[in-house]
């Protein structure tokens, strides 16, 4: 039970937050947005999926992924495919010349389905390729990467590359793929229409919930042996693999579950926004997701999701009211984190927030002798790494 | 082959082949500035592009205001826009590393996410100041027109000039990195910065230009750029994935690998265009780069260092 609270639950600390975290996603939010507001909630907290990841690959792990974007994408892909196959049923489609295809098929004259959509018409299969497609995919890439001890920026390079095919493939196939729109017009989810209200609030209900499942299950890997080897991987490679560990199976393992996680993500994207588009997969959002957890805190996981609602408020806000200003913005976000806050709010956070805490305790308490306090300052930096997450 | 003579054939493949020889042109123009800040400095610019486009930008604004004010001497602007850009990108560069690349030398992936914001910031100048349309330079007459050899084969004289620009930028690279006592300087501290340090080398000031330097090549690709094409506020990004890819694929520190991997991607790419669309070839000269990265991650050619 102890081990259960330490570990999965992050102790004290880590119940609080994301107790505080729950609360805000399930209650306050809810409360006090109207369903179009809280649908834009909900899209941000999509993407909280991938910052979550990228926390896992880039924070603990040291592997800067510039390829989240394709698994989001990949993910949203698959289940927009099931979608459209719904909506495309032959008795709504009459009107095409060959019925029972998606529109953008028959526009660009295919007559028959393409072999790898068949199989998205069955739903335990789609709920499936959401997570097997982009997982595979991040199998071969890290085999092929980590095996051969690539690593750091050429790691970021080619991943962003990947991120690029991606984009070029879907948008140049459009008879396959739906091209630069996308896939549009989602209705129905086994005949329950997504678009209502009462089907958005529910949506919104299960992302939340996914969200906490992942941060939950998230910490339960960083918390474990798994998660320290990560931290010693991430700062002293060479001492790890020389103490006898497989360095690149680890590297894999968690490139897998990132890219997983953002895959949930992708799906859930799809359903509440009700298309998937290229602009969703590419080397732009991709590296955007980065900022989102670097804001957050690149060794927290509930900072990346405070992270990723912080920047994507900004952007609808400053994108509606000042278009010209949020490109400075953005680009001056990714400096400033970079430069001075390198672990985000959850590092101001420790930083400041964590010493007025204290100081309002200690108001109430005796001085601590000073001989404890040098012992607890070396311990600082270990300590403060295990509660931030 | 549906219909072709054997004459038309030549033909084609003399142009196709010269097509890849632009595209050549242009990826190492953009790829040699990258080589000397990414390959030997180990600093991901990711606003590289922003830097080209800063030359284009130039070039355009040198072109309307000669012909505004001095229209007798529009065949000539050409070089002295050149000169400009460089300065231009120079000077920015300077700037840029005083400001920011300095403090994260240490920090690479981090170095990659703050010029990545720098190159959003640059994109929304560009677009405040010359607005969201691509814009043109007036070109001098002397690079319009084409050159004809035979009856079917048409080379563009601004490709020829592109080409002759690059194997003269690629020389003066190679002797300011190889011969020049800076040069040596520069090899020095990327090399071994505390020795270089201990022998009297600035290797502070040694970084600065060598950033600068690179802008500033940049800079020559945009007003190189021109002749081809029209500039956008976005025209860097296009080719920042590629450009990167260059320098990856011909091996960092290796500036002879960079000639050589600009020059087979750019011709795998335009002869696989000529047999299918243009985003199959691209995504399969993509695909092609990567695996080969996969096979060799130290790239084409790579120089032997004890780590």
């Amino acid at each position: 039970m102890k081990a259960i609270y330490n570990n999965l639950l992050g102790g004290r600390q880590g119940v609080i937050g994301l107790a505080l975290l729950a609360a805000l996603i399930f209650l306050v939010l809810p409360m006090f947005l109207d369903i179009f507001r809280l649908n834009l909630v909900g899209k941000y907290l999509t993407y909280a999926f991938a910052a979550v990841s990228l926390v896992l690959i880039w924070g603990y792990g040291g592997i800067l992924s510039l390829g989240q974007g394709v698994f989001f994408g990949l993910g949203g892909y698959c289940m927009a495919m099931f979608l459209k196959l719904e909506a495309s049923s032959p008795e709504n489609t009459a009107i095409q010349s060959t019925p029972g295809i998606p529109d953008f098929m028959d526009w660009n004259q295919l007559t028959q389905l393409p072999w790898f959509w068949e199989p998205f018409n069955s739903f335990p299969f789609t709920l499936f390729a959401i997570l097997a497609v982009p997982g595979l995919l991040a199998y071969i890439i890290g085999v092929a990467m980590f095996k051969r001890r690539v690593g750091g920026v050429y790691f970021s390079i080619i991943t962003q590359a990947i991120a690029a095919i991606l984009t070029i493939l879907i948008v140049g196939q459009q008879g396959l793929t739906g091209g630069i729109n996308g896939i549009t017009d989602l209705k129905t989810l086994h005949g329950w229409d997504i678009r209502t209200d009462s089907a958005k609030y529910l949506l919104y209900y299960i992302n939340g919930g996914l969200l906490i499942g992942v941060i939950l299950l998230s910490r339960f890997i960083l918390s474990s042996k798994l998660g320290r080897l990560l931290l010693a991987m991430r700062d002293k490679e060479d001492r790890v693999r020389f103490s006898g560990y497989d360095v690149s199976n680890f590297k894999i393992f968690i490139f897998c579950v990132a890219a997983m996680i953002s895959a949930m993500g992708g799906a859930m994207f799809t359903l509440q926004v009700g298309f998937m588009s290229p602009s969703f997969v590419g080397i732009v959002p991709s590296i955007e997701m980065v900022i989102f957890a670097a804001v957050g805190g690149r060794m927290s996981l509930i900072g990346a999701v405070y992270g990723a609602l912080i920047v994507n408020y900004g952007k609808t806000y400053f994108s509606e009211t000042f278009p010209e200003l949020w490109l400075f913005l953005m680009g001056g976000l990714f400096i400033a984190v970079v430069m001075f806050f390198p672990n985000g709010l959850a590092g101001l956070y420790e930083k400041h927030g964590k010493r007025i805490m204290e100081k309002i305790k200690s108001l109430r308490r005796k001085p601590t002798p000073p001989a404890e306090k040098t012992l607890a300052a070396g311990n600082d930096t270990s300590a403060a790494a295990r509660e931030a997450a | 082959m549906g219909g072709y003579t054997l004459t038309e054939l030549g033909s084609i493949f003399v142009m196709q082949g010269f097509a890849g020889l632009s595209l050549f042109s242009v990826l190492l123009l953009m790829a040699l500035g990258l080589a000397i800040i990414f390959g030997q400095m180990g600093v991901i610019n990711m606003a590289h592009g922003e830097f080209m486009t800063i030359g284009a930008y130039t070039t355009v604004m040198f072109s309307v205001l000669t012909a505004k004010f001095a229209p007798g001497f529009i065949d000539y602007y050409f070089p002295f826009a050149m000169l400009v850009s460089f300065l231009i990108a120079f000077g920015i560069g300077y700037f840029v590393e005083f400001a920011m690349i300095r403090h994260l030398y240490k920090r690479p992936l981090d170095t990659l996410l703050a010029t990545w914001g720098l190159s959003l910031i640059m994109q929304q100048i560009f677009r405040s100041a010359f607005g969201a349309r691509e814009v043109s330079a007036t070109l001098p007459e002397w690079l319009l027109g084409s050159f004809q050899p035979t009856e079917s084969i048409d080379i563009p004289l601004n490709g020829i000039f592109v080409m002759g620009l690059t194997v003269f930028v690629t020389l003066g690279v190679f002797y300011f990195l190889f011969k020049s006592r800076w040069g040596l300087r520069v090899r020095a501290t990327t090399q071994n910065r505390i020795m270089a340090g201990a022998v009297g080398i600035n290797t502070r000031l040694v970084d600065r230009v060598s950033f600068a330097l690179g802008c500033g090549i940049a800079g020559i690709a945009g007003a190189a750029f021109t002749t081809i094409t029209s500039t956008g506020p976005t025209t860097g990004t296009l080719y920042i994935v590629d450009t990167f890819l260059v320098v990856v694929f011909g091996g960092a520190a290796s500036l002879f690998g960079t000639i050589a991997s600009a020059f087979s991607i750019a011709q795998a790419q335009s002869i696989m265009e000529f047999f299918m669309t243009g985003s199959m070839a691209k995504v399969l000269t993509l695909l092609t780069i990567i695996g080969i990265l996969m096979l060799r991650p130290e790239g084409l050619f790579s120089i032997k260092v004890r780590k």
